[in-house]
């Protein structure tokens, strides 16, 4: 076992280089699919035909097709057509329209819940649909569509595993290396905790966000009394926290 | 304004003009279409057939060569600031505070500065009783409080036209009565014409010059709240009026 972890200790350097290379995915990744979401999102919810036409084209593509297969596309296919791109980016594109295929169907969803008279209010008071879907609809959908963003991230964050196919040294490519010094119980072992370290990381943060959000539509307490950083109104907590 | 339609099922062959600074009180059992009229004015719904006009401009459409056409929505848009609504619901914008819910169309759609905005929003708060409110959000408010933001948000704009869709009908009967006073209170100081749904006869009586009684999606009596309240020549509007006010002919001439 002492083995193990002088192994562990040894591979260090480069599981920490692959764990940097997972982040980056997972960050790009989630960036380039929020974008895809909120833009397919609301294209798939007009009244005009092409743009709702031309979104629900994109999110059934991607989200009818297998990951790793976009990604042998992106990575092996296209560069036979004269356009290659590094691995990464492939990476980042591959798992960013995939991901913002599946979360344009959250925001679409989030969208149509927010109550029909708040889009007449917008009307009422002149507000351009740009207006009201940027200030008024977006943010009462956003505290709506957070939780299943989150699931959507932490789905994200392990479908990143998959580009060690396209010969990226990422966090699972580290890891399987680690194999060979150590037992596949060992190091697959430190695998999960470690991805799972992240994966609870991102949802903290992502329950911050929803508490934020619910927060300013008047709903629940602020972040800071959320993270019990500062003591709420009751005093109860507080003062018990003082005494400690 | 002079509205007509076709052979719309909601409302039908319906024709009637309301002057500058008319307060007029749509009257009738539920699905007699005056809400409707209400949303079609506001834009909030299209009617198959027929125009509106407003100060003499079409509104949504207008005939040309015989044909329907719609109007511009740039053209929509202009009309529509001159007129504003308060509804049901309240439908006060949550992800913001009351102030934020009474400046945001004066900002972003007048172009008015923040400033300026903000001094009108706590002149209107005053006049509603809320001046204290200004940072709460809507959700922390009473019923009778958010439809009172909601009365301000509306008048922010200026409107030459306010348009009330049952504004008390979501409200405890006791609170009533104060969102009641202060759109009195508004009919007595201003000259903004008024189109008005409500089952409040006695606001009706004391608010509007003209009560319109609808019946099947057309207006099958015209009069003035006197006249309506306490004489009603139509045999629907006596069996209407009777249903809701109990006795129409003693309580209503007292």
């Amino acid at each position: 076992m002492a083995d193990n972890f002088d192994a562990l200790l040894n591979a260090l350097p480069l599981i920490l280089e692959g764990l940097i290379i997972t982040l980056q995915l997972t960050v790009g990744g989630a960036i380039l699919a929020m974008a895809t979401a909120v833009v397919l999102g609301v294209l798939a919810q007009q009244d005009n035909i092409l743009l709702r036409g031309f979104a629900r084209v994109i999110i059934e593509f991607f989200r009818g097709t297998s990951l790793v297969v976009q990604l042998f596309w992106l990575f092996f296919v296209l560069p036979q057509f004269g356009l290659s791109f590094p691995a990464m980016a492939v990476g980042i594109a591959a798992l960013g329209l995939n991901y913002g295929a599946y979360g344009a169907e959250i925001v679409r969803g989030s969208i149509n819940s927010v109550p029909a008279g708040q889009w007449e209010a917008t009307t009422a008071l002149s507000l351009s649909k740009l207006q009201g879907m940027r200030r008024v609809i977006f943010p009462q959908a956003w505290a709506l569509m957070i939780p299943s963003l989150s699931n959507l991230l932490v789905h994200l964050l392990k479908g990143t595993a998959i580009v060690s196919f396209i010969t990226m040294a990422d966090l699972t490519f580290r890891i399987d290396q680690l194999r060979v010094d150590t037992n596949t119980f060992f190091a697959y072992g430190v695998g999960l905790v470690l991805y799972f370290l992240i994966a609870y990381v991102l949802t903290l943060a992502m329950n911050a966000l929803e508490a934020r959000a619910k927060h300013k539509l008047g709903r629940g307490v602020s972040l800071p009394e959320a993270l019990n950083l500062r003591s709420a109104d009751t005093g109860v907590t507080s003062s018990t926290k003082e005494h400690v | 304004m002079e509205k007509r339609y076709g052979d719309n099922v909601v409302l039908r062959g319906l024709n009637f003009d309301v002057a500058k600074g008319d307060r007029v009180t749509l009257i009738g059992p539920s699905g007699s279409g005056k809400t409707t009229i209400l949303r079609l004015v506001m834009t909030l719904e299209e009617a198959e057939g027929g125009y509106i006009f407003v100060d003499g401009e079409p509104l949504t459409h207008e005939e040309r060569g015989g044909a329907r056409v719609e109007m511009k929505g740039s053209h929509k848009h202009r009309l529509r600031q001159r007129i504003g609504m308060v509804f049901q619901q309240f439908n006060l914008f949550p992800n913001m505070t009351v102030m934020q819910n009474i400046i945001e169309a004066p900002v972003h759609v007048l172009g008015m500065s923040k400033k300026a905005a903000i001094a009108k929003a706590e002149g209107l708060l005053e006049q509603v009783g809320l001046a204290d409110k200004a940072h709460s959000h809507p959700l922390e408010l009473s019923g009778g409080q958010q439809q009172r933001v909601a009365i301000a948000r509306a008048l922010a704009m200026d409107p030459e036209i306010l348009l009330l869709d049952e504004v008390t009908s979501a409200l405890d009967p006791e609170i009533v009565g104060e969102v009641l006073g202060i759109l009195r209170h508004i009919a007595e100081t201003t000259d903004i014409t008024m189109l008005i749904v409500t089952h409040e006869m006695q606001f009706a009586r004391d608010v509007s010059n003209r009560v319109l009684m609808f019946d099947g999606g057309r207006i099958i009596e015209e009069a003035t709240p006197e006249v309506m309240f306490s004489n009603p020549q139509h045999e629907r509007t006596q069996s209407f009026l009777q249903a809701v006010l109990g006795n129409p002919m003693v309580e209503a001439a007292e």
